[in-house]
């Protein structure tokens, strides 16, 4: 199958291209740029006038719920949200049931991600067994079975001694441990940022402390045991500046922010909105404003989704008891778009925080439109809006606090290896 | 943002928090309660106003005061009343809190007057009840206690009418409080300039002033010429363990004594909303003593809460 994409705009951030140029598909992989390649006959061609041609989304945390939710999610529905929101590549997290912490079914989990052909699936396996935080898991044994990284999930260690074995353990196989910082105490019960709406509404609070102490003993611990370590979903204004300074010192860490931290702050709680119930809390202005401006001058390498699908009996309860998680792979290009039109930045370094760079937290080879890579590719349309509702959404997961928003970004098409996985 | 106790008309819907409430509001609750203070000294303690309207108690927490009075003011109303303990039956069979609530819709409740030990309880209901149906928050969580603190600016007003003069000091558990976030919503609300709140680090929320009220963690600072002294409750289980280290240490340094509230000024009134710990939050010779209205505070309680019910659902 030969493709000709006509007339779109190319960016892709990784090879520097930001230009008005064509592309060219062949045998599920990039063929040529601006140039049609010798004896290139087209099967197919899309005219993507109007459109943004970019490298396919790559998502850092998007949960399927399968194995072991598949009544509110399942790999099928999510898969196609994560195609209809341009995204072609996604990391997901191990707090499954059963907990991907044996081979077995992680590989599982890869092989029905395959037969399914809509997007790239690379579980996190768990650090621990059980995501306890006792006992190390078969990392290596993970790793041949698919896995692309060691997490911890919303479970942080509590033993230090065995978060310093962990990392140790991975560092020996220069494995990468993405830990969502939060010091498991300080934060407990907590449901919000500990700050003004939480002393109004009267919400258990979890502290600027829990992500800060998180932060410095997990870096302090890399300094010693030499771990890559991932951050995941900063919410601070302390964290970015903890970040910040950790890279300076030449510290193997890397981080990312969701898509609500970048756009919703601890007011949008509103009078008791449970789909602002989220892991981290939504904090404050200021934080949200650090995040930002820490996303835009690299501190912070990518943005991810948090797609987390919750079913509505999970919402409609009282804001401590419902479940925290908003969807989000089809809300990941719009609203990346949406923070870098507020804060000044070009599509093409935007582009780049949900494509190569995020790859390459992952270590995989996407992302990028370079000669005989992968066709995976997304095109938008920057300018046209659109309602988020349950019904636009095609996540199985309605929960969102975008809902009722106007976005900017619709994924017109999106292509993995040269077949179209979504087109409207 | 929409006011989810208001109607369209800007005429209260639901009684879900102080916050958010205008003043005149406040007022017009305040002037109805006082219409309706003589009531309970009748030979015949009923009006008419709710008659042929139900009111259903949902308490998804136990609580026997506060229930009962509710119970009293409806009744003087002349409601139905059904009393439903959700703690004890549904819940623990699985059913969610708005499963709870359709099935009492179902059977044609009016008020509906709710208490849930998570915050936000209150509201997730009012959000889904059928447009006829009010909601009346008697307590969620750490949130709000609507009623408790209308009866408590209600008691002040009664002794102390210039609100505008006022200096009030809650002393004690705010952190966990609901009546303590109403009690401060309601004071702001009506205009008493000085509310402070008294207590250790460790029982107030972060952000607190944000409230508007000024923090003390001196009692002897803090009651200093203030005309009010609000005592809060201070629940069994958190005497002793990281928040306080005994009730002993906590009736030494943040206790009302005569000794302290020698402080304020001579007419000072006591509150509590009750139940009182005694020797641990307050000494007994103060809660017996002269200064105190901690019974008035639940007779006003019945008027305060008729108030309420007959100006969501009175016939008119």
């Amino acid at each position: 199958m030969k493709i000709h994409i006509s007339n779109g705009r190319l960016i892709d951030p990784k090879n520097d291209i930001d230009a008005c140029t064509d592309l060219y598909v062949a045998a599920g992989r990039i063929a040529g740029i601006g140039n049609k390649p010798d004896g290139f006959t087209a099967d197919q061609t899309i005219d993507a006038t109007d459109l943004i041609v970019c490298p396919g989304l790559v998502d850092l945390s998007a949960r399927m719920r399968e194995p072991g939710s598949e009544y509110r999610a399942t790999l099928k529905s999510e898969l196609r949200a994560a195609a209809a929101g341009g995204v072609t590549s996604l990391s997901c997290p191990p707090d499954t049931e059963p907990v991907l912490d044996e081979p077995g079914l992680v590989e599982m989990l890869r092989y029905r991600a395959k037969q399914l052909e809509l997007a790239h699936v690379y579980p996190l396996g768990a650090l621990t067994r059980q995501l306890k935080g006792e006992q190390l898991t078969e990392m290596a044994e993970l790793t041949e079975a698919g896995c692309a990284g060691f997490s911890q999930a919303d479970t942080a260690i509590t033993d230090t001694r065995v978060l310093w074995r962990a990392m140790q353990y991975a560092a020996t196989f220069g494995y990468t441990v993405w830990l969502r910082p939060e010091e498991p105490y300080l934060a407990k019960d907590g449901v919000a940022h500990d700050g003004e709406i939480a002393a109004r509404l009267g919400l258990k609070g979890i502290p600027v402390a829990a992500e800060a102490l998180a932060i410095a003993s997990i870096l302090r611990i890399g300094r010693d045991t030499g771990a890559k370590i991932h951050l995941s979903r900063l919410s601070t204004a302390e964290a970015v500046d903890l970040v910040r300074e950790a890279k300076k010192q030449g510290v193997m860490v890397s981080c990312d922010v969701s898509i609500n931290h970048l756009h919703l702050t601890e007011h949008d709680i509103g009078f008791f909105d449970a789909n602002c119930h989220l892991r981290p809390p939504l904090r404050s202005q200021r934080d949200r404003e650090a995040l930002c401006s820490g996303l835009a001058d690299g501190t912070i390498d990518a943005i991810c989704s948090d797609h987390a699908p919750v079913d509505d009996d999970a919402k409609l309860l009282p804001f401590a008891e419902a479940e925290p998680g908003a969807t989000g792979l089809e809300l990941l290009l719009p609203l990346t778009l949406k923070w870098a039109g507020e804060n000044r930045v070009s599509l093409i370094d935007a582009i780049a925080r949900i494509t190569h760079l995020p790859a390459s937290i992952l270590g995989i080879t996407a992302g990028e439109l370079g000669i005989n890579t992968a066709a995976d590719i997304c095109m938008f349309d920057p300018e046209r809006y659109w309602l988020v509702s349950p019904a636009t959404l095609l996540s199985q997961g309605k929960n969102t606090p975008f809902v009722g928003s106007e976005l900017a970004g619709k994924v017109q098409y999106t292509m993995l290896n040269g077949h179209l996985v979504h087109g409207l | 943002m929409f006011n989810p106790q208001l109607d369209k008309d800007g005429k209260l819907k639901h009684l879900l928090s102080i916050e958010g409430l205008p003043k005149s509001i406040l007022k017009q609750i305040l002037d109805t309660a006082d219409s309706f203070a003589g009531v309970g000294e009748r030979e015949v303690k009923k009006v008419p106003l709710l008659r042929g309207k139900t009111v259903c108690n949902i308490f998804f927490e136990n609580s026997t005061r506060t229930r009962t009075t509710f119970e009293i003011a409806a009744k003087r109303l002349s409601a139905d009343v059904i009393n439903l303990n959700v703690g004890t039956s549904s819940q623990s069979k699985g059913e969610t809190i708005l499963d709870t609530v359709e099935n009492l819709t179902a059977m044609h409740a009016d008020v509906f007057v709710v208490r849930h030990a998570e915050s936000g309880a209150a509201h997730l209901i009012a959000r889904h009840v059928q447009p006829h149906v009010h909601v009346i928050n008697a307590g969620d969580g750490r949130h709000a206690h609507p009623t408790q603190g209308l009866l408590d600016v209600y008691t002040i007003r009664r002794y102390k009418p210039d609100m505008h003069n006022l200096k009030v000091a809650l002393v004690g558990d705010v952190l966990h409080s609901r009546v303590a976030r109403s009690e401060i919503h309601a004071l702001t609300t009506l205009g008493v300039p000085e509310v402070r709140v008294i207590a250790p680090k460790t029982l107030l929320p972060s952000f607190v002033e944000r409230l508007g009220v000024q923090v003390y963690h001196d009692m002897r600072e803090g009651l200093k010429d203030v005309d009010v002294v609000m005592m809060l409750r201070l629940q069994n289980e958190r005497m002793s363990g990281a928040l306080l280290p005994s009730a002993q240490e906590y009736f030494k340094y943040f206790g009302l004594t005569q000794e302290k509230l020698a402080l304020a000024k001579p007419d000072a009134i006591v509150m509590h909303p009750g139940p009182m710990n005694r020797g641990v939050e307050i000494d007994s010779a103060v809660a017996d003593g002269s200064q105190s209205v901690i019974l008035p505070q639940v007779t006003y309680g019945i008027a305060v809460r008729m108030a309420v019910m007959s100006i969501l659902a009175g016939n008119n």
